[in-house]
């Protein structure tokens, strides 16, 4: 996708003012750039509970329900946007269903629920593709997004999504927390930990469904775990946490959009990669800074100690 | 169906692949690596197409890209395990990669579709010549009996780390050469039969497995069986009925095991090895006091 470059009349300047200039110079980035935005802050905000609660494989596997979604869809003749959500909210009910039938600890059947349920999902992608006769034109950008053909449309859709959204976790994000955090507790004080395991993957569902039409399932899921995980690993403190989680998700996309209009390669190649390379910083700074107590670690390496939570 | 060259190279490559996949399968579940063989997969698709654009041999950069990153992962992860979060940003960064890599390709082989020459890259099952179904059946052999051989003490380590590390068993050794040998297999099956059968594969019959028998060596046993199963009445159905892709019929076969296996099991309480394991997959659960004396009555 080479994609501005030829209409960015030079490289960035380095004058941040003239580059900001130049890149708000066109709607279609105008656009772009809106999207990305409240894409960044809302996968900011859900991707932070996913973190939390160690469900990164159903966040990946609900993203990747767009692929059979939209070529049912297309076979049945309905609109993509349908097609996802029917897809993405029977995997989430799935996943959910399975993990509270199980006794706790066993994580390996979690996996396994996941696993299946994500390539039974490709596989119903693969014999609508087969059975649809026609071709699929935007295989690529259902992939890897479109995010550079944005309409105002789109924007306005994904806003009222993220709002319903970030609503809905502000009213449920005191409960979820607790039972995220200590699901023994939080269900013996009466929190129905359950249902809102369910309702959660219910919502991450929706955001992604919604999130992967435009940018594509590769972007939404770069977005859902690189900023939170380096914000979790960067300070305890809950609030700050969501806060810098959602921070380093609107520069991340910022910095990749920017790019990819300067320099001649995919968005979704900047994107991830900056997303690395803050995480990777995060993280070697976070090692440097607990050296002194190495000699605490080797003790305790014998004792299975649960891992500090956020 | 014998009678056509096509078919009997499918079955050939296709069984022995199911079979490697059902035994890496038990482990994977057993470890909770489903996603790092989702993973690894994918990475797969980059190294094939990195290898592509750079203009050397596909196969030595898929099977290249996914050894390093199962290496980097298992490094970097939580006891050689690699937590769901590391995996999930390096899963992103390749994905990011090969996309660039997509670019390359389209742009240097002259214009055309780039994602259509990817697709060429990856064989589809019925596609297999003769010689690909014979080296995929040898890497495939190669793996099972890697894995056979390590089977007795990567139990051990999987179970119950830190016994199995007081014991004098090499627990992260173990580890990194699991992950490389799912890396090989990821590699192996993503070529000749393509990444969705190879997740199908990994996750459904081991799992179904998981919750027949609490016996590790016959889960073991019965994980390969089903996932035969799965690929010849898969292979079957898809030969009766033209319209169904092979690897729709395999995967579907392979689920509705799982979902018998659940039905059957639904009724009482699942006993997994890993239930055992004080924090099963070093993913930070706290070991339940309550439910390891309950399992104690039993």
């Amino acid at each position: 996708m080479p994609i501005a470059s030829a209409l960015a009349e030079a490289g960035p300047s380095l004058d941040l003012i003239s580059d900001v200039r130049q890149l708000t110079a066109f709607p279609f980035m105008v656009n772009a750039l809106e999207a990305g935005t409240i894409v960044a802050v809302m996968a900011g905000v859900v991707g932070w509970f996913m973190v939390l609660r160690r469900q990164t494989f159903a966040g990946h596997t609900l993203s990747v329900m767009a692929f059979p979604g939209a070529t049912g869809a297309l076979l049945v003749g309905l609109s993509a946007a349908a097609g996802y959500f029917v897809f993405s909210g029977f995997a989430a009910l799935v996943i959910g269903a399975a993990a509270r039938s199980e006794t706790r600890g066993s994580r390996s059947q979690e996996s396994a629920v996941t696993g299946t349920v994500q390539a039974f999902g490709l596989a119903c992608g693969f014999l609508f593709l087969s059975l649809y006769q026609g071709v699929l034109a935007n295989y690529e950008s259902l992939l890897f997004g479109s995010f550079l053909g944005i309409t105002r449309g789109q924007v306005l859709v994904l806003a009222i999504v993220a709002a319903l959204t970030l609503c809905l976790l502000a009213i449920g994000g005191r409960p979820l927390l607790f039972a995220s955090l200590d699901e023994g507790v939080a269900r013996a004080h009466g929190v129905p930990t359950r249902a809102l395991a369910l309702a959660f993957l219910l919502l991450l569902g929706l955001a992604v469904a919604e999130t992967a039409q435009i940018t594509g399932v590769l972007l939404v899921f770069a977005l859902l775990v690189a900023p939170p995980a380096t914000a979790q690993l960067i300070t305890p403190r809950i609030g700050l946490s969501l806060l810098l989680s959602v921070i380093i998700g609107v520069l991340i996309t910022w910095v990749g959009l920017a790019l990819a209009y300067f320099y001649d390669y995919p968005v979704g190649f900047y994107i991830t990669t900056s997303a690395l390379v803050v995480y990777v910083v995060a993280r070697v700074a976070r090692a440097a800074l607990e050296r002194p107590t190495l000699l605490r670690r080797e003790v305790g390496r014998e004792v299975p100690v649960a891992r500090a939570e956020a | 169906m014998f009678a056509h060259e096509f078919f009997r190279n499918a079955f050939l490559a296709g069984s022995v692949i199911a079979l490697a996949c059902g035994l890496v399968g038990y482990f994977v579940v057993l470890r909770a690596q489903v996603f790092a063989g989702d993973a690894l997969s994918h990475v797969a698709f980059t190294g094939a197409l990195a290898a592509a654009a750079a203009g050397i041999d596909t196969r030595i950069g898929l099977f290249a890209a996914t050894v390093a990153i199962a290496l980097v992962l298992g490094g970097i992860g939580e006891r050689a395990g690699g937590d769901d979060v590391t995996i999930g940003i390096i899963f992103a960064w390749v994905l990011g990669l090969g996309v660039l890599c997509l670019a390359l390709f389209s742009t240097g082989s002259g214009g055309g579709n780039g994602l259509l020459g990817a697709r060429e890259l990856f064989g589809s099952i019925f596609g297999l010549s003769a010689a690909d179904a014979r080296l995929a059946a040898l890497v495939a052999v190669a793996v099972i009996v890697c894995v056979l051989a390590i089977a007795r003490p990567l139990l051990f380590a999987s179970v119950d780390p830190s016994v199995a590390a007081a014991r004098g068993v090499p627990v992260r050794a173990l580890g990194l050469a699991f992950l490389a040998l799912l890396g090989v297999t990821a590699a192996e099956a993503t070529q000749a039969v393509g990444a969705l059968l190879l997740l199908g594969l990994l996750a459904a019959p081991a799992g179904a497995a998981h919750r027949l028998t609490a016996d590790p060596y016959r889960a073991l046993a019965l994980s390969a069986v089903l996932a035969l199963l799965a690929m010849w009445l898969g292979l079957a159905i898809s030969y009766a009925v033209p319209s169904l892709p092979p690897s729709t019929a395999v995967i579907a076969v392979a689920a509705a095991i799982y979902v018998l296996a659940y039905l059957l099991t639904a009724t009482r309480p699942t006993r997994t090895p890993s239930d055992s394991a004080p924090a099963g997959s070093g993913l930070g659960r706290r070991p339940d006091p309550a439910h390891a004396v309950g399992r104690e009555l039993d």
